[in-house]
């Protein structure tokens, strides 16, 4: 299992999925009507590090983090 | 993180940045230079509010120490969570350098990837209510994978 959190505005509950790479994740998530169109803008992070390819084994314990478009200051 | 702190609501700033110079001021850095954010009254808000991810915050400061140590300059930054009325301060950066130039470059660098990179939501406070600010928020580097 790994948890799959949704950062800032997004403001959904974290999911605990069976999944072991980040192309199965895309397939969950395009299909919740809550995060879909959050997809296209957001950053991506395993375990606090943000990553650029979809090319990542997942291991049970891992937690993903869904970052939105940020503006600090 | 020594040199990032964060707060509840509006920033102490001079409590921040007079503590930032008692503390550099005999270490000879030539120039020490400190970017004050101010909350604008605009757009009929009451004020900001910060959402913060602290430890991908934590990796980008961390980033930006090591860069400035290539330059023999530190980075100092502090920043609010929650709510900051307008005309208080929610963000404080500063870069201390031996050397003008060097400061001068890299407080821009730092403020501009800081608003382009740094794990911060805003949200705009209209009569009460705390609104995503989407229009002027920026998509991290690398955006869409999973899209």
């Amino acid at each position: 299992m790994v948890k799959v959190e949704f950062l800032g505005p997004i403001n959904k509950e974290s999911m605990n999925l069976d999944i072991s790479n980040l192309s199965q994740l895309s397939e969950v998530l395009k299909k919740d009507n809550e995060v879909a169109t959050w997809l296209q803008t957001c950053a991506v992070a395993i375990n606090d590090t943000l990553v650029s390819s979809k090319d990542v084994k997942l291991n049970s314990g891992d937690k993903i983090s869904l970052l939105p478009p940020v503006c600090g200051g | 993180m020594e040199n990032l702190e964060l707060f509840e609501g509006k920033l102490p700033v001079e409590k921040i940045t007079n503590a930032w110079y008692d503390k550099y001021r005999n270490s000879n850095y030539g120039a020490i230079i400190t970017f004050v954010g101010v909350v604008r009254d605009e757009n009929k808000i009451d004020g900001l509010s910060f959402d913060i991810y602290e430890p991908i915050l934590n990796s980008w400061f961390n980033s930006w120490e090591e860069k400035a140590k290539e330059l023999n300059a530190i980075v100092l930054m502090a920043h609010s969570r929650g709510d900051v009325l307008n005309h208080e301060s929610s963000y404080i950066a500063a870069v201390c350098s031996p050397k003008r130039r060097v400061a001068l470059e890299l407080i821009d660098e730092f403020v501009e990837d800081f608003k382009a990179q740094a794990p911060i939501w805003k949200y705009d406070i209209i009569k009460g209510d705390r609104v995503y600010a989407e229009d002027r928020s920026t998509s991290i580097k690398g955006s869409g994978l999973l899209a």
